[in-house]
């Protein structure tokens, strides 16, 4: 194995110098024709042959255990082939780098929707049938705390502070102190959880839905109890994650474990319902946001606190204040956090955990200081920008807050916002609302692989791309080291026999995997200066042909036989001298309608930092897709559970409404500013994935307030809300 | 039971349970897994392909009440190598990220275009009996059966311009 390269210090600007021209571009990606033509094959789109069908069979109790499974209450109905109950199966979803199996239960049965068992059929149809006619009897506890609010079991986690906060909002002029709600969501990816689990000998091959395959065939592989060098998990091509494809989960292990018991292949495709029930969901959040400014707008103290859910048993805890601990300044900082234990799906990733609801409250909060304060928004922001990081006291690596701000609201045209409700077009009133993004930047651990011979590149990593373009910048990356054009570089993804990546995950992805890339390429440059006899400094490479110290030659030429590397990239020193962060402003143009409180978002701008851009199209993509998550947790999703049980009530795509093409307008502009992020990686790159998200749904918020003088602290802003904050306000 | 119908120009024979969808059908017997499942209820139009021309939810009728009935799915558009012009505008536009969607919203795209010619009016066209303009809020409204989680919709319906200028 390649010795691991650790990002201890600044690397030199290499990219910049590479002659192919390639890297940034807004190259369409290659996957692209296979994709529009439905030749992409997904998890459920393989069907090897003996196939047989999986469903999965959910508790109907909150808390209890199985007394027993009935399982002639359907051994004569026609193809049912077996019912599948196991100890291994697992209870709900690994959470995001887990890389150990997540807990199993036995007979345990912690929330309504629990996967408890596996109804094999020869077809999908006689598996359902079974599935939804198999009769399970329950011992259960009476009594399951289901409701986050008033929960007995809670946990404080250990408050981060610093300076005298009382002493801070003594002196204080203006104050702010309020209450935010944002209720649970889901990551709800067009593509259902999916497995297709085939044993070959003693080996499992999965097919699966799956984002981070390095931790995925561990976690599996501890879920099954065997080796994971008897593994392998193929995912090319995934429907969208997330978060909620993090880790292993019910349809896989089932999956495997019923191929292995019938032997032959076996495919479970969870139902939507399922996914709403057994996938990990964003937990619903209280917050209170204090600020406490001076007269001129300097801020004085920045308190958030948050309350937040899990099911026992899991560790992950949404980051709630993760931005707020270091977007601005204050003398006095205090953040809190405490945890419900409550008897619902668990709680985990979804798009941006911590930010994507924090950063609703925490911006909003901002916006009604300003107001308080009778100052700008975007001034208000400028102004409080610290020099360090407020809490690590670390210097920031590049940080382009400010001149997003600043070009945004240019382009925005923000100087010609005028008060609270004094714009109207017809029924319709008019608002604009500013918002910071933020959502800082990882490198995690990720090895890949470049083979270079005179047909071209290949490269390999067990990556994975979930939408976010992986396929095209890699090809990028590769093109641009190896001076080839992007079409004689291919690149092979989501299979864990190739080397062990960072996964999709945190935004971090293309980054920290791009990085694996970029280095076994360098390897790659330093062979081939060698053998053309120059300095890897002086080598410059261009389709095809290598120069440097007066010599030529085509890289067919140089080439005997294929050049093979392999890199591995982890954190190092640079990551704890700075903090790395995407930032950006988002803007926000809405109308209100004055008599059904309905919403419409009219525009959307958002500028960005993000270090440099590896491929200016995808990473567009994956901006707006994030802003629109923002108009979403604004104005629609809500994950709704019954108080009596827990049970999620909105578990469709009825009525669980994610945005659609009638909510969000043609006009969604995105703007990069130019930026090399030396601290991050040897690419000086950013991750783009989440920030988009962070801070959007604030931009909403804020645009409402402008255009109607009302602020909604529970969310999603819905038109009863506003109806009913708009009858008040004129009584 | 059996049912005999005609897909992207290919007669085919299905032998399937009475309660196959036609979704189903296509994807698990057929092969043509190029349609999608994202919801099975309607909900989501992942599945969207065209039936006797006119572009229907796969996952909300039974295969056994299409005898003789003619079906295109995204694999009768066109081929990676050629593309219909829709199809390469999603490429070209980046109308798409994960790509689990793209085959409904192609699909859709195609048959909400031939509404749009044929004059049938939507929620938002100006008249019911004019027929409407080819505006961004019309194939938006057209297009709202058509979920993107990704979200790349201004993406998509950038590419259902473009695709509907070049024709
Ligand atoms: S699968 Fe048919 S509409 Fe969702
Ligand atoms: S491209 Fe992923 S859901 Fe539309």
């Amino acid at each position: 194995m390649t010795r691991t390269f650790r990002m201890d210090e600044a690397q030199p600007r290499l990219l910049d110098d590479t002659a192919q021209g390639v890297i940034g571009t807004p190259m369409d990606r290659p996957e692209g024709p296979l994709k529009v033509t439905g030749k992409a094959a997904y998890a459920a789109d393989n069907l090897p042959e003996g196939l047989a069908h999986g469903a999965l069979v959910r508790a109907t109790i909150t808390r209890g255990r199985i007394a027993g499974i009935d399982e002639d209450s359907i051994a004569d109905l026609p193809g049912v082939i077996a019912v599948i109950r196991d100890d291994r199966f697992v209870r709900n979803p690994a959470q995001g780098m887990a890389d150990e199996a997540p807990v199993q239960p036995g007979d345990r049965i912690d929330y309504h929707g629990q996967p408890i068992a596996l109804v094999v059929g020869e077809s999908y149809e006689a598996a359902r049938d079974g599935a939804l006619r198999l009769k399970v009897r329950y011992d259960e506890d009476a009594g399951a705390e289901v409701d986050p609010a008033t929960a007995s079991e809670t946990e404080d986690g250990d408050p981060t502070e610093s300076g005298d906060w009382d002493k801070a909002v003594a002196g204080a002029t203006v104050s702010v102190d309020v209450t935010y709600t944002t209720p649970a969501q889901v990551s709800a990816a067009m593509e259902p959880h999916a497995a297709v689990a085939e044993w070959k000998a003693d080996r499992l091959v999965l097919r699966g839905s799956q984002q981070m395959l390095r931790f995925n065939r561990n976690e599996i592989a501890d879920s099954l109890g065997i080796d994971p060098e008897d593994v392998q998990i193929l995912s090319p091509y995934i429907g969208g994650g997330f978060g909620s494809k993090l880790g292993i989960g019910s349809e896989a292990v089932s999956a495997a474990i019923a191929a292995r018991e019938l032997g032959r292949p076996v495919r479970v495709v969870m139902t939507r319902q399922t996914v709403f029930d057994a996938v990990l969901r964003r937990t619903e959040t209280e917050q209170r946001v204090r600020f406490a400014a001076d007269g001129e707008g300097r801020l004085l103290a920045i308190g958030h606190d948050d309350r937040i859910s899990n099911l026992r048993d899991e560790e992950f805890a949404e980051p709630v204040s993760s931005a707020s601990q270091f977007l601005y300044g204050a003398d006095a900082l205090l953040f809190r956090q405490t945890v419900a234990r409550v008897h619902r799906t668990p709680a985990g990733s979804v798009r941006a955990p911590g930010e994507a609801v924090g950063m609703i409250a925490f911006e909003s909060a901002m916006d009604e200081l300003a107001e308080a304060l009778e100052m700008c928004p975007v001034q208000l922001r400028l102004k409080n920008i610290p020099e360090k990081h407020p809490v690590t006291g670390q210097d920031f690596s590049a940080r382009a807050l400010a001149e997003c701000l600043k070009t945004g609201a240019d382009r925005f045209g923000w100087p010609g916002r005028t008060v609270p409700g004094s714009r109207r077009e017809g029924d319709w009133m008019i608002g604009l609302g500013v918002a910071s993004a933020a959502r800082p930047n990882m490198l995690v651990k990720a090895a890949a692989r470049v083979r270079l011979s005179a047909e071209g590149a290949v490269v390999e990593t067990d990556m994975t791309d979930i939408g976010t373009g992986t396929y095209a910048i890699f090809a990028q990356i590769a093109a641009e080291m190896l001076g080839l054009p992007t079409g004689k570089v291919s690149v092979r993804l989501g299979d864990t026999d190739l080397p062990g990546a960072s996964g999709s995950g945190g935004s971090f992805g293309a980054s920290s995997s791009g990085s694996a890339v970029f280095l076994a390429a360098r390897k790659i440059r330093e062979t081939l200066a060698g053998k053309l006899g120059c300095s890897p400094e002086d080598l410059t490479l261009r389709d095809g042909i290598a120069r440097g110290a007066n010599h030529e030659a085509a890289l067919s030429d140089l080439l005997d036989g294929e050049l093979v590397e392999e890199a591995e990239i982890e954190e190092g020193k640079t990551a704890e001298s700075h903090f790395s962060s995407g930032f950006g402003a988002h803007f926000a143009e809405v109308a209100v309608n004055a008599w059904t409180g309905e919403v419409r978002v009219r525009r959307m701008l958002g500028v960005f930092g993000i270090g440099r851009v590896l491929n200016e199209k995808t990473a567009r993509s994956q901006a707006v897709g994030g802003m629109v998550w923002g108009v979403g947790s604004a104005l629609h999703e809500d994950l709704v559970h019954d108080p009596r049980t827990g049970h999620v009530v909105t578990r469709d795509l009825a009525n669980y409404h994610v945005a659609a093409h009638a909510d969000i307008p043609a006009d969604m502009q995105v703007e990069f500013l130019e930026e090399r992020d030396d601290q991050a990686n040897p690419m000086q790159s950013k991750g783009v994935g989440e920030l988009g998200i962070s801070g959007s749904g604030a931009a909403i918020l804020n645009a409402i307030h402008n255009a109607c003088g009302v602020r909604i602290r529970d969310l999603p802003a819905t038109p009863d809300k506003l109806v009913a904050a708009l009858e008040a306000a004129t009584e | 039971m059996q049912t005999t119908l005609t897909v992207n120009g290919e007669e085919r024979r299905l032998d399937h349970d009475v309660r196959t969808s036609l979704l189903d059908a296509l994807r698990d017997h057929l092969g043509l897994t190029g349609t999608k499942k994202g919801c099975d209820h309607g909900q989501c139009g992942a599945c969207t392909i065209l039936l006797n021309g006119k572009r229907i939810n796969a996952c909300l009728t039974l295969a056994a009440m299409h005898e003789g009935d003619e079906v295109t799915t995204i694999e009768g558009l066109g081929t990676p190598e050629a593309m219909s012009p829709l199809q390469s505008a999603f490429v070209t536009c980046d109308g798409y990220q994960c790509g689990f969607c793209t085959a409904g919203q192609i699909m859709s795209a195609t048959g909400m275009l031939a509404e749009l010619k044929e004059g049938m009016p939507s929620h938002v066209s100006p008249s019911l009996s004019e027929g409407s303009e080819m505006t961004d809020p019309e194939v938006a409204e057209r297009m709202s059966g058509n979920l993107c989680r990704c979200s790349a919709y201004p993406f998509i319906r950038e590419a259902i311009a473009m695709a509907s200028e070049d024709k």
